[in-house]
């Protein structure tokens, strides 16, 4: 009986999982809004809702986007989405735009890369970047001039590519992104098979992809860690004189406990020392708003047993998860800073 | 295995699934930044958690010449939870107390938080599973929260 029961209520899940529509606008504000603005208007990410962005691209590259992101370019990759979810995600984009409808078919391009290269070079390097490797930045957000309405993509980015097509780049070539930089070739003087070329050499572009944890990361360790010959006091005194040293200025020198208990109950053995290179943070948003998940800059000291530990988190190991190549190099150099500090605090 | 054991695990599995967190959590709140840092604040003392700290980084960049809009980290936790976890697991101090930062974006605000899911791969330890699965259930009704606020 508990058998038949137990299949019985799974069948029933099974059906209800399978017939319910996924809503769209639902999906949207979970998994896009953030990034998107809830009603598609850009923000990190780029304002779907463009008209002239509508336009030139199509529902697979959308789905596509979706489901492969931007490695290394902050966009994730959807994978745990099913694929009524990603229609229904396509859908919700589509309908912030209802009067925009795309241009017509082009022909398949077939160009030269290598005259494509020269006309890449002198037509659209100065936004893409010489290589294609995009604006810097994860897009127009709180910190950062709100001029233009979007930043020029990563055209050598794996996820980029994957969603493509040739028809779609062309497509975006020959018209232009209405209410971007992003201008007109044709307007440019350039002839429909100047654009093809184009194509050929953008399409010539790699790059391996950086979604996942890369190899040389997944030994790091989560936190950094040293033995204090010095007790928790002294320690601490020697961590604060080394954090002026390299630049932080110290916000607080407190219990690890305090703000949980009363003052009278603070746990002197254990102790956190909170600091901050304001110009480095500030260059740090730039490059990611997300980037508070590391504030401050934090050295923890506690006692443990016989011994007084002391440890940061390590930014090297943690920074994947923000799929954002740039802020990679900075976690790097914060996880040098941290290892040098921690190296000297104990000495 | 016997086949009414099979098949509620298979149950649990399709029920976990949209459980299955990515590692970063973000949403936007449709209220501006003090609204959104109110219901944040509101939510977290729904779910039993103490805000222990704020850190107003805003107002330190601001005081060093950099322009910004509210941009601030909310450190918070069950505060018993947490002494009691820095004792046996001190290793574990530089993730606590759990932190999400809120910034302002134009009229609405974004909220960011790791996943307390991610713990689990770094800290691998069975006594700590239980508070992971729990902090990230919980973190996740508070960014819903954010999410839905009206």
């Amino acid at each position: 009986m508990p058998t038949r029961w137990a299949f019985g209520l799974f069948i029933s899940i099974v059906s209800q999982l399978a017939l319910a529509e996924p809503d769209g606008a639902v999906l949207f504000t979970r998994h896009c809004a953030a990034c998107h603005g809830l009603n598609g208007m850009g923000g990190v990410g780029v304002p779907l809702a463009l008209p002239g962005l509508q336009a030139t691209v199509d529902d697979d590259y959308l789905r596509l986007s979706i489901r492969h992101g931007r490695p290394g370019r902050v966009m994730p990759a959807f994978t745990q989405l099913t694929d009524q979810e990603v229609a229904a995600l396509v859908k919700q984009v589509r309908s912030f735009n209802k009067s925009s409808s795309g241009f017509p078919a082009v022909k398949p391009p077939h160009g030269n890369a290598i005259h494509g290269a020269k006309l890449f070079a002198s037509h659209c390097a100065a936004c893409h970047g010489a290589h294609g490797e995009g604006s810097h930045g994860t897009g127009v957000t709180f910190s950062r001039p709100r001029d233009l309405p979007i930043l020029a993509p990563a055209l050598n980015n794996p996820g980029f590519l994957a969603a493509a097509s040739d028809s779609m780049i062309k497509t975006t070539l020959l018209h232009g992104r209405e209410g971007t930089p992003m201008l007109s070739f044709v307007k440019q003087g350039l002839s429909e098979s100047d654009v093809d070329d184009v194509v050929a050499y953008v399409r010539s572009f790699a790059q391996p992809s950086q979604t996942t944890l890369p190899a040389d990361t997944a030994h790091e360790p989560p936190i950094l860690l040293r033995t204090s010959k010095y007790s928790v006091a002294e320690t601490t005194e020697r961590v604060k004189d080394v954090m002026t040293r390299y630049n932080l200025r110290i916000i607080r020198s407190v219990p690890f406990n305090q703000g949980m208990v009363e003052t009278k109950d603070e746990n002197p053995e254990q102790r956190i020392i909170d600091g901050c290179d304001f110009g480095f943070l500030n260059k740090a948003l730039a490059v990611d708003p997300r980037v508070g998940l590391f504030l401050p800059c934090r050295v923890t000291i506690a006692q443990r047993e016989d011994k007084v530990i002391i440890m940061t988190i390590n930014p090297k190991r943690l920074s994947y998860i923000f799929n954002n190549a740039e802020l990679n190099e900075l976690c790097e150099e914060m996880s040098k800073l941290y290892n040098d500090l921690l190296d000297e605090a104990v000495q | 295995m016997r086949i009414s054991r099979l098949v509620v695990l298979l149950i649990i599995s399709i029920i976990a699934l949209p459980l299955c967190a990515e590692e970063l959590m973000m949403v936007r709140s449709p209220k501006p930044f003090v609204e959104s840092m109110a219901a944040l604040q509101e939510s977290l003392d729904l779910h039993g958690y103490k805000v222990m700290r704020i850190q107003r980084v805003d107002v330190g960049l601001k005081s060093r010449g950099f322009s910004t809009a509210e941009y601030r980290v909310v450190f918070f936790g069950d505060a018993a939870e947490i002494q009691t976890l820095s004792q046996s697991h001190p290793e574990l101090m530089p993730f606590l107390p759990l932190k999400i930062t809120l910034f302002a974006e134009g009229d609405s605000s974004l909220a960011v938080t790791n996943s307390p899911h991610m713990l689990k791969t770094l800290y691998p330890d069975p006594d700590l599973q239980a508070h992971f699965t729990r902090w990230e259930k919980d973190v996740r009704a508070v960014m819903d929260d954010l999410m839905l606020a009206h």
